[in-house]
């Protein structure tokens, strides 16, 4: 990179935790609904994708205890083995505060590129724990979720940001 | 992070620290759970937690299914009706003819001085969601321990087995389909009588007979029912089709797949059938016409 873009960093209001909380839950939700074949090949895993996101964006608001508790509920849900998705989250979770500088420093696509090598690392992990099980190798559409939720980061991240825009005030132009 | 003291003031552990804590602890979980299977009054206090959230994302489909039996239309009803009351014209003649052969078979069992069969009890339960688990096949139904559901109970759809209850909850069961790779269910062949043992493959649609002789006599369109010698899967449940007979020379063993009678993938209710049964001494009966007749084809 020849020139060093230097990203516009908005000011923002602070998060406030119960939003960090219900964005969460409807993470949760969204993994548990009942999804029709083709959606639940291609979707994503919104947990690890909530846990990412806001452990680059507030690594000091959430961190560890959250995320492994999250993967958790996510084996028992699925009755997978306990504690691969608790291993999985916590080690995205350490990915995304240590990195989380990095992350943010870049823009666009160079973001995503990030956001989708960890997801992917985060998919590599489930599925090392499950071989080392005895499982089979479930194919290569094992890994779309991880792309799929690259393509929601961007968009997710305007959505999530919606609440810490300062308000303008009407009467005080 | 705008508003909080600076990394220098109070960070606790690191990081690094942190995420070993939380690795080992996960590492110890799973081998907890893989290795020794501990940890199941662990998982039934996490299953409660989560429990709230698995009806909660299950309710809007739930709720669209219903709002779908509301709105149909008055022709469909009476076709559906009209249906209905001829497939229980049918059915009725069977059942009656059914009721004749249970009282002659009852008669020749106790002539014969057999045990009795049992009857069997069934609980309809409703499919929530299938399991998100990619490596796995399984279904998550709305029944659990309080309603006297327990592990490895068969599990059928109005044409065939689905599959087993392997976990219980309070109000939830997982249930493994037969496709499952791992998941076994001693069959029959309808046509002569010949058991074997059917496993999933992990992929929906195909199951494999294993270690069945090049010589042994399975044909494409066999129907191969539960033989219920195992004593969990009651006898005479349908279970798959014979759809490929493969014979290799070089090979000690025919490759036979089948394809699932049930809608393996697609059912919105299931029911939960227990045999409740000493069934132990059984096979004793049951096995005398198969063995001689194998015995002499080698």
């Amino acid at each position: 990179m020849a020139e060093m873009r230097v990203t516009p960093h908005e000011i923002l209001l602070p998060v406030r935790q119960r939003f960090i909380v219900f964005t969460l839950a409807a993470a949760l939700l969204a993994n548990l609904m009942p999804w029709p074949g083709v959606a639940l090949a291609v979707k994503p895993d919104f947990v690890a994708l909530l846990v990412l996101y806001w452990c680059i964006e507030q690594p000091r608001r959430i961190g560890f205890v959250v995320a492994w508790l999250l993967g958790m509920f996510m084996d028992v849900a699925d009755g997978a083995l306990f504690g691969q998705h608790a291993l999985s989250y916590s080690i995205l979770a350490y990915a995304g505060i240590v990195l989380h500088r990095r992350v943010l420093g870049f823009t666009g696509t160079a973001q995503v590129t990030h956001v989708v090598l960890l997801l992917l690392m985060n998919d590599l992990i489930v599925l090392a724990i499950r071989a080392a099980a005895g499982a089979d190798f479930p194919g290569f559409q094992y890994f779309i979720g991880s792309f799929v939720a690259g393509a929601l980061w961007l968009p997710m991240g305007r959505l999530l940001k919606l609440p810490q825009r300062p308000r303008l005030d009407p009467d005080h132009i | 992070m705008e508003h909080q003291p600076p990394p220098f003031f109070k960070t606790g552990p690191t990081p690094l620290a942190r995420l070993l804590i939380f690795s080992a602890l996960s590492v110890a979980f799973l081998v907890a759970d893989a290795r020794f299977n501990y940890l199941v009054t662990l998982r039934q206090a996490a299953a409660v937690i989560v429990y709230p959230f698995q009806r909660i994302a299950t309710a809007p489909a739930s709720i669209a299914r219903r709002m779908g039996d509301f709105f149909v239309t008055h022709s469909s009803l009476r076709e559906e009706n009209a249906r209905l009351t001829r497939d229980s014209f049918s059915n009725e003649a069977r059942l009656q003819q059914l009721e004749a052969l249970r009282a002659e078979n009852a008669q020749l069992r106790a002539l014969l001085e057999a045990r009795a069969q049992i009857g069997i009890e069934l609980v309809t339960a409703e499919v929530l969601y299938a399991a998100r688990d990619p490596f796995t096949r399984k279904v998550v139904v709305d029944r659990g321990s309080q309603h006297d559901v327990r592990p490895g109970q068969a599990v059928v759809d109005d044409r065939g087995v689905v599959g087993q209850v392997t976990r219980v909850y309070p109000w939830l069961a997982e249930v493994t389909l037969i496709t499952d790779k791992g998941q076994f269910v001693p069959v029959q062949n309808l046509r002569n009588g010949l058991r074997a043992v059917l496993s999933g493959t992990g992929n929906d649609g195909a199951l494999d007979l294993r270690f069945i002789p090049l010589n042994a006599d399975f044909q494409n369109g066999d129907q191969l029912v539960t033989s219920g010698i195992d004593g969990i899967y009651p006898p005479g449940l349908p279970v798959a089709r014979v759809t490929q007979v493969e014979r290799n020379a070089d090979q000690i063993f025919a490759r036979i797949t089948c394809a699932p009678l049930s809608g393996v993938a697609s059912h919105a209710h299931v029911l939960i059938v227990s045999a409740n049964s000493a069934m132990p001494p059984r096979p004793a009966d049951q096995q005398e016409p198969a063995r001689p007749r194998k015995a002499r084809k080698r």
